[in-house]
């Protein structure tokens, strides 16, 4: 469980984030969504220590990052598992060094014991077989499923991913929702996703936090979606005639029921 | 006004104290010492021997046109021809071969080096290290480091060879000096000490072409463009740095 209290950040005096507070559970895909420029990567990137925010508390599973020592921070680092929103594969990588990377630097593992753990998470995610191709050999989607490889790799109790399925067509994002959806139960992990497309929100959403101008405006779960008449919330996720329309027939459907 | 005037100088301190600090971020042990010898390794083929090609023809040729013009500048009878054999030598050990060399290189290394540690920051590459929890910055460029300050000596001394050895070559095809004076005049006033001079001198500089461009990358932010103009700044401030430090070692080493 990753607990969030207050946090605030600034950059040259406007505010970014501005006191939000969350808590996201574990084995559940956590989801943070908002329009572009609400906050949402720096509030990701807080969590996961890439940006030290001004103020508030972060805590994993009862630790408060700002009070452990950097050998503590490290370890805590070592239980997460990140896929970046540009997949952050090297380059001048394999695939299989990309996903073993973690395994050798941090383990004591044997070159065989790494290896099986390298195809079994690449066989996890659906990518048995290009251990030894570049990442600019592979499609936007395989890459992006190397990334999550990486990411599981060691294991984490932790598992972000920003802006997971941008750039990717429909019915790949899908399959990444899956996959995502998958991991998250099989490794327990308490995940945050950092999205703002809707098919995922509909899709794997199980907590939902809505930021707007750097400030929490809603909270819920998929299914409190349709019924909310929060505004902020209305004006995102239904901004498009065929959600609202969704909404209205789904709405009915269950009145009907 | 006066604010105005001071900005540039704040700014430049302000840069110089981020340098330092990447430094010290730097210069610390390596996680895994397997991982950094492969990395090193990989850092003497990308910023060593990569470039000696291009440093071998250079110097080369930078040798025989020093003799070339040194033997016209000399064109007196009274003058013994083994100095143009001797200046030469001076010319290479002492100056070009450590000096220019590695202004050379600043330019061929210091824009690699920015550029990709540029385009692995607007990547997400430098983030994806440091949510790992390894230390980006020493896993990045201390193999960049000691790879410069290892390989460049032998890089250096290599070019002092060819340099001499371009200079002879010149010297006895256009017959402006024979072989017997110019090997007299590479022995007159041998002393041991130039050499541990250029390769101070070397050493110094191996360590500016390293870090400087490492830091201008890794401080990147934005997208192509900006990795372009670090590539470019790293060029420029390790020329610089270069030159002036030249200055320093001479005045505190030969003067």
């Amino acid at each position: 469980m990753i607990e969030v209290k207050n946090i605030k950040k600034s950059f040259a005096g406007v505010g970014v984030l501005k006191g939000i507070s969350a808590v996201f559970e574990k084995g559940k895909v956590n989801m943070i969504i908002g329009q572009s420029g609400s906050g949402k990567t720096v509030f990701l990137k807080s969590i996961m220590g890439l940006i030290e925010p001004d103020d508030g508390e972060i805590s994993f599973d009862g630790r408060i990052w700002h009070l452990l020592s950097d050998k503590e921070k490290a370890g805590i680092r070592r239980e997460m598992g990140v896929v970046f929103q540009g997949n952050a594969l090297f380059d001048s990588m394999t695939i299989e060094q990309n996903v073993s990377f973690p395994l050798r630097m941090f383990t004591r593992k044997s070159p065989k014991e790494i290896k099986e753990r390298v195809d079994e998470v690449l066989e996890q995610v659906g990518l048995p077989g290009v251990q030894n191709k570049l990442p600019s050999e592979l499609s936007g989607g395989q890459q992006k499923r190397v990334a999550i490889a990486r990411a599981i790799v060691m294991y984490p109790k932790y598992l972000f991913a920003d802006e997971p399925n941008s750039g990717l067509d429909p019915k790949t994002a899908i399959r990444i929702d899956d996959l995502l959806m998958t991991l998250t139960k099989q490794y327990d992990t308490t995940t945050l996703v950092n999205t703002h497309d809707m098919n995922s929100i509909m899709e794997i959403g199980e907590k939902i936090i809505l930021l707007k101008n750097g400030h929490k405006a809603w909270e819920g779960s998929r299914d409190e979606i349709f019924h909310s008449d929060n505004k902020d919330l209305n004006d995102f996720v239904f901004s498009s005639d065929l959600y609202r329309q969704m909404k209205e027939l789904f709405l009915k459907y269950q009145a009907e029921k | 006004m006066q604010g105005t005037m001071l900005k540039p100088v704040l700014k430049f301190i302000e840069t110089v104290g981020e340098y330092f600090l990447l430094l010290k971020k730097t210069l610390t042990k390596p996680q895994n010492n397997k991982i950094f010898w492969e990395h090193y390794l990989r850092e003497i083929d990308d910023i060593g021997l990569k470039t000696v090609g291009l440093i071998s023809f250079i110097s080369f040729f930078i040798g025989g046109v020093v003799v070339i013009q040194t033997a016209l500048n000399l064109e007196n009878p009274l003058i013994d021809p083994s100095l143009i054999g001797f200046a030469a030598k001076q010319s290479v050990i002492l100056e070009f071969s450590p000096t220019l060399s590695s202004v050379i290189l600043a330019g061929i290394v210091g824009s690699y080096i920015a550029s990709t540690i540029g385009t692995m920051r607007i990547t997400e590459q430098i983030d994806a290290l440091d949510v790992m929890g390894i230390n980006s910055a020493n896993y990045l460029i201390l193999p960049k480091i000691l790879a410069a300050v290892t390989f460049y000596p032998f890089l250096i001394g290599m070019s002092m060879f060819l340099g001499v050895l371009g200079g002879w070559v010149a010297g006895v095809v256009t017959g402006l000096v024979g072989t017997q004076d110019y090997l007299e005049g590479i022995r007159i006033g041998f002393d041991p000490f130039h050499f541990t001079y250029s390769t101070i001198k070397t050493v110094v500089f191996a360590f500016l072409i390293a870090t400087i461009p490492s830091f201008f990358g890794y401080r990147v932010r934005g997208g192509a463009l900006e990795v372009g103009r670090a590539g470019t700044q790293a060029v420029i401030w390790t020329s610089v740095m270069i030159v002036f430090w030249n200055y320093v070692i001479t005045q505190l080493l030969l003067s």
